[in-house]
């Protein structure tokens, strides 16, 4: 029989994550702050570097952890498939265009922007974007989450989908939305605020310093995701994933634990939505397409579902091989065998043929949680264990 | 001005005094089929109550009813005072009803402590906020829970197996948790559906004797569903005998027992029931 190592475990994981992934963070940091500019680096690192995570790439990637953490919350935690979790992203997005730009140059509202008072349009605290665009997303995700959490997993998954289809296109058409242009359509809003962070506003070209910001707001996300798990309502949501009708049972309001799980999901990716835009400096409806939000899912499933390190894993792999990974290689293997092969237009049947290959070796992850281990490899122990049960009650 | 004397009756006399729970008149409807019919069923405070009848009778169905999983299609369900028929599931358990089920539906991949949390939902108050950032006031209930949660799975018998999960406890001790994790709703009703079956004779004892001291020690009330007659005979004060969602029968067990149409309907021959 397997033996559980549930609490014991998390608890002394909560005492450790904080000191490593503080050292994680201040080895990123430093590697790409200080390190990387300096000139007495050898060619040969700053090349490797640049080549194989640029700091651009290795930003990009943390905003992937951002929303894959929050995507966790919904499926890992909950058990909710959402296939429509670019919406955040997109509604994320759009909030740091209207509040932190020039979009809205008719207008003159600067509170606490890190841009002149003159300057036109909507220009509020980078800070105060962040938590705005979480609200909203969660206000989002609550409402999409009413209607439709009465719904069992399959048609749920299905209407999310529609969700993350249709928010996108409104944007993408939004130039002309019952006569108010909300989102400038194919041609995007370009340029945002910098960050104002203490004594230095950065700008789009601040890796660095944008690195260290991002690390931040993944730490956020953890701290959130490991308290809550630990708590009533993370209790909940294992109860529900686990049999919803006996959670009902016992007293656990079905939909409001639902619904928490879309909404502080939702949060998260408004976060990473509001992060990436400082990041590409602006928002550009077309980015914001069916496939993010597979990869996503992709990600949370391949790192280990429900276990938060599992999924920082697995969105900083799957980011990497998408964005840079896969080029460099090909690069690489290019010149070593004097070949001309495009890697990257194979991104695609790389990532079905790791995903079967996941299915078939390793369903739980790369990190597993302990439960979902056990869960995932049910079939296998099912012989052995209906035998046992069968000698328990005829005991 | 001078209180309605109906009101003090309901308080201090008259029929109602003693049943917690009482269901008037349910009838549940699946398209044509007639689960229950017209079945009118009260629970008295402290007593040990049985609802028996061959499969298919209506049972569970009826449980379901009691427990808001079903809305019945006809008459409805007082609890003390309040009209719960038409409540959510999660709040007729947070009101003081609880269940088991007849096939265990325990959160298999979560500890038995946790299990039992879980049922506290509805008592615990912390919110988010106080979950992450972990308030002084969410520390203090959280730790009392878990104190709370271990009394009684000592009680139930199943102390030592906290941290285990649930899956891996043996089928006793599976059903034994499961009662334990009804209990931790605080409820004022409990309802077990079919709590003995596969257990042998002297786990059934075992079973009885707990409930016993259940009933003796907290101030519940138990109704059972079960197709072990002498567990049911043995334990009940009150049985009450469906058939084809029809009550055809209720009274002690000695009544019951020897109901010749509760032995045509339910025990078959005459025969048989005299084992």
């Amino acid at each position: 029989m397997v033996k559980s190592t549930g609490t014991s475990n998390l608890t002394r994981s909560n005492r450790n994550w904080i000191r490593g992934y503080s050292i994680a963070a201040l080895v990123m940091f430093i590697t790409y702050q200080y390190l990387l500019p300096w000139e007495g680096l050898p060619l040969g690192i700053y090349d490797g570097i640049n080549k194989w995570m640029p700091p651009a790439a290795l930003n990009e990637s943390l905003v992937y952890v951002i929303m894959a953490l929050g995507l966790n919350i919904i499926v890992g935690y909950a058990g909710l498939l959402d296939l429509g979790y670019v919406a955040f992203w997109a509604i994320g997005g759009y909030c740091a265009g209207w509040f932190m730009s020039e979009f809205f140059y008719f207008l003159n509202i600067n509170f606490f922007g890190s841009v002149p008072a003159e300057s036109p349009g909507i220009h509020i605290n980078f800070w105060l974007v962040l938590l705005i665009g979480g609200l909203v997303c969660a206000f989002f995700g609550a409402l999409i989450g009413a209607p439709t959490l009465r719904l069992k997993s399959d048609y749920l998954a299905l209407v999310t989908l529609g969700f993350g289809e249709i928010i996108p296109q409104v944007f993408f058409n939004g130039e002309d939305f019952f006569g108010f242009n909300i989102s400038n359509g194919t041609k995007g809003i370009v340029r945002v605020d910098p960050i104002p962070a203490g004594v230095k506003n950065l700008g789009p070209f601040d890796f660095g310093w944008k690195l260290l910001l991002f690390i931040f707001l993944a730490a956020v996300m953890v701290f959130i995701s490991l308290r809550l798990r630990r708590g009533r309502l993370g209790r909940a949501w294992l109860a529900v994933r686990e049999d919803e009708l006996a959670a009902s049972m016992m007293g656990v309001p079905l939909m409001r634990t639902k619904l928490a799980a879309y909404a502080i999901g939702a949060f998260s990716g408004g976060l990473g939505g509001v992060a990436f835009a400082t990041h590409v400096d602006g928002v550009y409806a077309e980015r914001f397409n069916f496939a993010i939000s597979i990869f996503l899912v992709a990600m949370v499933v391949l790192g280990g579902m429900g276990n938060v390190w599992g999924v920082i894993l697995g969105a900083f792999v799957l980011s990497w091989v998408n964005g840079n990974g896969l080029a460099a290689f090909g690069s690489v293997y290019n010149e070593t065998f004097g070949t001309s092969i495009d890697f990257t237009s194979f991104t695609f049947l790389l990532f079905g043929l790791v995903l079967i290959l996941m299915m078939l070796f390793k369903r739980e992850g790369f990190v597993p949680e302990s439960r979902m281990k056990l869960l995932m490899h049910e079939s296998e122990l099912d012989e052995e264990e209906s035998v046992e049960k069968k000698k328990k009650v005829g005991r | 001005m001078r209180k309605s004397p109906w009101k003090r009756r309901r308080k201090w006399g008259g029929k109602g005094v003693n049943n917690l729970l009482v269901a008037k008149n349910i009838s549940v409807a699946f398209g044509g089929l007639l689960a229950v019919n017209d079945v009118s069923f009260d629970i008295p405070k402290k007593s040990i109550v049985s609802l028996i009848g061959p499969n298919g009778a209506g049972k569970t169905t009826f449980f379901n009813v009691l427990t808001g999983l079903y809305k019945p299609s006809r008459g409805n369900i007082l609890f003390g005072d309040q009209d719960i028929t038409d409540l959510p599931p999660h709040k007729i358990a947070e009101i003081g009803i609880a269940r088991t089920f007849q096939n265990i539906r325990l959160f298999g991949l979560m500890t038995a402590q946790e299990n039992l949390l879980v049922a506290m939902h509805s008592h615990l108050k912390s919110g988010v906020f106080a979950t992450i950032f972990r308030t002084k006031r969410q520390r203090k209930e959280e730790s009392e829970a878990v104190d709370k949660a271990q009394a009684i799975l000592d009680f139930a018998g199943v102390g030592r197996w906290t941290n285990e999960y649930a899956r891996n406890l043996s089928y006793g001790d599976q059903r034994r948790l499961e009662v334990a994790r009804a209990l931790a709703l605080e409820p004022k009703v409990l309802l077990l559906d079919e709590p003995t079956a596969g257990m042998n004779t002297q786990e059934s004892q075992v079973f009885i004797d707990f409930i016993n001291k259940l009933v003796a020690e907290r101030d519940i009330a138990v109704m059972l569903i079960e197709h072990d007659m002498k567990v049911v005979m043995s334990v009940s004060q009150r049985v009450t005998v469906l058939d084809q969602g029809e009550k055809i029968a209720e009274g002690s067990p000695d009544q019951i027992r020897s109901n010749p149409r509760v032995i045509e309907a339910y025990l078959g021959k005459p025969k048989v029931a005299r084992k």
